[in-house]
């Protein structure tokens, strides 16, 4: 990460840690991949900054922790839309790589594989090695459970989890909870997570004080963005209605290869990018899909997600970046959206 | 087969024409569902092209993915289940008995189809 993205997520941590209203109410961040601005909402008043004015502060500062997440690696793709998605993925991890704070650790929100064969996963393993940071957490995607019930997906990423891969930590006061919602699909619906996991989130999560802040991530989206890409997830209600009491709730999901977020009362929705190739925007195009964009244009649509905690103000700051941040200017600068949530 | 088997024939196939020429399908066509000879349907922008088609008892049908993304063909009364397809990758199912099947894509579930066998 650069000094300049430091700079911002400071200036954001800022605004919100200063102004003494209720953050929650006014800040609200919205912009797509790649346009290069960043949007942040103060007293009402939408606000794009260039990331240039913003350099020099710094870095890390106010941060007690932070980690990264990535999303839909899909290695063993090779169309058009991305024929070298290694690449891409080794790009996304030197970005890691060269944060000035080493991430306490990386969630994959899955799609590791297209094909969900050996070889792919021996490869995501191999380039992940690389990351700075040692602890990955990872749920499945669809991509990820092709074969034999997602067997081979268990077995290599899912030690210490529970049904078809879910689990919980805690980190710094923080408590992380992955969920699958890949499994087990039925016609005509969309993602899924089941009526056991349902059960057993609603178990996690009791007896947990009120104040912690909570981190659910799944592969697809925990909101309805597009029911007829089946971009949704059909129970997600339920598990909301499990966290609605805590007080700063973030949801992580990818599938969609593209920015979305949502601020709902306490509850923070968020979608991250791809590492592999971008999707159409809902409804642009005939269907979902691996989506050509010119090869100078794609790592502008490709990125990671970092998240910055602070405890003393209890917030999260959600940073997103494309793997080839155009040039700052006056008009445009290497971030795609800043997002902060919650206190 | 019933009455009712014969009505929804009967309406079927414009819309399946209809859906043909959308899709700008040339190999299969009207003539070839109602003489229940083997029958083609193509995976293409996340849906089955036709979305039903009609066979005869003994009719092979054989879906081939069009799709960048992966695809499956899975009945959903677990008649038959196909192997994740790539890319111009197939699969064919020979219906032995009468009857609509009904499926889907277990990887995207919004995609379903169905077969009816007279």
């Amino acid at each position: 990460m650069t000094d300049e993205k430091h700079g911002l997520i400071d200036q954001n941590l800022q605004d919100l840690n200063d102004d003494g209203i209720d953050r929650r109410g006014f800040l609200k961040c919205m912009a797509w991949a790649g346009t290069g601005l960043v949007w942040t909402m103060s007293g009402g008043i939408p606000v794009s900054r260039a990331f240039a004015k913003t350099a020099n502060r710094s870095a890390g500062k106010g941060t007690d922790f932070m980690f990264v997440q990535i999303s839909d690696s899909h290695i063993g793709f090779n169309k058009p839309a991305n024929p070298d998605v290694s690449t891409t993925l080794q790009t996304a991890i030197n970005k890691i790589n060269a944060m000035p704070q080493t991430p306490a650790f990386i969630i994959h929100t899955g799609d590791l594989s297209q094909l969900s064969k050996p070889s792919e996963f021996d490869t995501l393993d191999q380039l992940l090695k690389g990351a700075s940071a040692k602890q990955i957490y990872f749920v499945p995607g669809e991509h990820d459970m092709l074969t034999d019930n997602g067997e081979q997906y268990l077995q290599r990423y899912g030690k210490g989890t529970k049904g078809a891969g879910w689990s919980s930590f805690d980190h710094k006061g923080v408590h992380f909870v992955g969920l699958v919602n890949v499994a087990n699909l039925k016609a005509g619906g969309m993602g899924s997570l089941g009526h056991e996991q349902l059960e057993w989130l609603e178990d996690d999560l009791q007896g947990r004080s009120a104040s912690t802040p909570i981190v659910l991530y799944a592969h697809i989206p925990l909101w309805n963005i597009y029911p007829d890409w089946g971009w949704g997830t059909d129970d997600s209600e339920q598990a909301l209605s499990y966290v609605k009491r805590f007080g700063s709730v973030t949801v992580l999901n990818g599938h969609i290869h593209q920015i979305m977020q949502k601020i709902e009362g306490k509850v923070s929705f968020h979608t991250a990018m791809s590492t592999a190739f971008p999707q159409p925007a809902p409804g642009a195009a005939p269907s979902a899909g691996p989506m050509k964009v010119p090869a100078e244009q794609l790592q502008r649509v490709l990125g990671i997600t970092d998240v910055h905690y602070v405890v003393s103000g209890r917030s999260l700051a959600i940073v997103d970046s494309p793997l080839s941040a155009p040039e700052p200017s006056e008009n445009g600068g290497g971030l795609a959206v800043v997002e902060s949530t919650l206190r | 087969m019933t009455r009712q088997n014969v009505c929804f024939v009967s309406l079927a196939a414009p819309v399946m024409i209809a859906v043909l020429l959308l899709a700008g399908s040339t190999r299969v066509t009207a003539s070839d569902q109602s003489s229940g000879a083997n029958a083609d349907v193509k995976i293409d922008n996340f849906s089955f092209g036709p979305q039903t088609v009609t066979v005869h008892v003994g009719a092979t049908v054989t879906w081939t993915n069009r799709d960048d993304i992966p695809h499956t063909v899975v009945s959903t009364d677990g008649v038959f289940k196909s192997k994740v397809r790539d890319t111009d990758e197939t699969f064919s199912y020979t219906f032995t008995k009468a009857g609509t099947y009904a499926y889907f894509c277990s990887v995207h579930p919004k995609m379903t189809g169905s077969v009816v066998v007279q």
